[in-house]
């Protein structure tokens, strides 16, 4: 089995519809349990207090919005480079769930950096870097309701997303080089995490849940997305048939 | 080469002949500046600090209104696709377009800066460096334009649209411009800051005209 195979529209929707249920539950199992290990289990930080728990839900935000990102600007190479008709509609679909992670990510931190940092809001690197991500996703999705001509909006959609995938480096390398308020890489660093496996745990457990959830939201819309542009299809020719 | 030439001069001589070129950019560029200390109020303190940033912050504003202008009308009218059919690649059309819109917006801007700064009481030591940093970095932000306005050329009303597209964009160019044109930051880093705005210019100057020259062909077929 090859996962080429899965560019077929039609083969994809066979194995949407067998995995859909699969991914809906293992994500909604996961978050469960990274919600019970990151609220219940995890002991309050001895300098944040409760509000460490925060990170549970901003840490798989960002996560997320970065990969979203990078998924989109993958799908938007091999829609060119491949030509597949479902890499423009994969990368169209995923652009709102992306802009939620990264409004998400950066009202979270916002919330969390008021009792910790004193400040809802910074201008430093890796804030502002999210913030131009969070746009960026807000131009994707604009260019694709301004043009109507489906090939059209999918050609310059394309270039968009990974013009503005320069963004996403700018914003994993922000802490090591600007001076930042944000905390620097406390988990994929050299030496091993510098964090305490008692929060450690619930993060990843999270991070898991929601890039499943993700997965989970991305192929229920990009059937929907499918469904659609075979609705226009059909219009189309019942128009050309009259 | 003559063919490059030719291109560069087109746009030169209608942005200086119609009254929508060079000259427009510039009282755009005075009307922001003016309604700045309007705005904030004529503390001279003040003004002098947030001047090399309200100047840059007047130049993006103005190079992005006059984006429209470097790829729309020629596009409209369909003379575009004729030069297309020409001796020159789209990429080359599209860097020489994008060099016109420079020599008529970022060139003259910069060069009206240190004059304009007066309004804004500018810190005479800063004269130099501001207009370096800012005739350097107008490069990347005029081929920037020319992406945004290549990508909205078919769009009715794209002005909006460039504004969401091409703003993220000039994020970095902004944040080293003001870096390299004021004192602020306590240690001297106008010159790497200057270093890494050249840096953005090459970059932009390799890959815009690719990326734009792909948006132009997607309008066309």
């Amino acid at each position: 089995m090859k996962i080429e195979k899965y560019a077929n529209p039609t083969r994809f929707l066979a194995l949407q519809e067998k995995m859909q249920p699969w991914l809906t539950g293992s994500a909604a199992f996961i978050i469960a349990i990274g919600l019970y290990l990151g609220l219940v289990v995890a002991p309050p930080d001895y300098q944040q207090g409760e509000t460490v728990r925060i990170m549970f839900i901003h840490v798989p935000s960002a996560w997320n919005a970065m990969m979203v990102y990078t998924l989109m600007a993958v799908s938007s190479i091999i829609a060119i480079v491949f030509r597949h008709p479902l890499a423009d509609m994969a990368a169209k679909a995923a652009a709102p769930f992306g802009a939620v992670f990264a409004f998400l990510a950066l009202a979270t931190g916002s919330l969390w950096g008021k009792p910790m940092w004193g400040t809802w809001w910074v201008w430093d690197a890796r804030l502002t870097s999210t913030f131009v991500l969070f746009l960026l996703y807000l131009g994707y999705i604009a260019v694709w309701q301004a043009i109507e001509e489906p090939r059209r909006a999918a050609a310059i959609a394309r270039i968009v997303a990974i013009v503005g995938f320069i963004n996403v480096p700018i914003i994993k390398f922000s802490v090591d080089w600007w001076n930042s308020l944000h905390q620097g890489e406390s988990i994929f660093r050299a030496g091993g995490p510098s964090i305490y496996p008692t929060i450690l745990w619930p993060l990843l457990v999270m991070g898991l849940g929601y890039t499943l959830m993700f997965f989970a939201l991305e192929f229920s819309a990009l059937r929907s997305e499918v469904l659609a542009r075979r609705i226009r299809q059909m219009e189309i020719a019942e128009a050309q048939g009259s | 080469m003559t063919v490059l030439a030719a291109l560069v001069r087109r746009d030169l001589t209608l942005a200086l002949r119609q009254g929508t070129g060079a000259g427009t950019a510039l009282g755009f560029f005075l009307t922001v500046l003016v309604l700045i200390p309007l705005g904030i109020g004529p503390d001279q303190a003040l003004l002098q600090r947030i001047a090399p940033g309200a100047l840059w912050i007047a130049l993006l504003l103005s190079v992005l209104l006059s984006s429209d202008r470097i790829f729309q009308a020629d596009f409209e009218d369909g003379s575009l696709e004729l030069m297309t059919m020409g001796p020159a690649a789209m990429e080359i059309v599209v860097t020489m377009k994008g060099l016109a819109h420079w020599l008529t917006t970022g060139l003259p801007l910069a060069i009206a800066a240190p004059l304009l700064g007066f309004l804004l009481n500018l810190d005479a030591a800063l004269i130099g460096p501001l207009v370096l940093a800012m005739g350097l970095g107008s490069v990347a932000l005029s081929l920037l334009a020319s992406l945004g306005a290549a990508v909205t050329v078919g769009i009715r009303r794209g002005g909006l649209l460039v504004s969401l597209i091409i703003l993220p964009l000039y994020v970095p160019v902004v944040i080293f411009g003001v870096a390299a044109s004021s004192g602020i930051g306590g240690v001297n880093i106008a010159g790497p800051s200057l270093m890494i705005l050249a840096a953005i210019a090459l970059v932009a100057l390799v890959t815009v005209p690719f990326a734009a020259a792909a948006a132009l062909r997607a309008y066309m077929h």
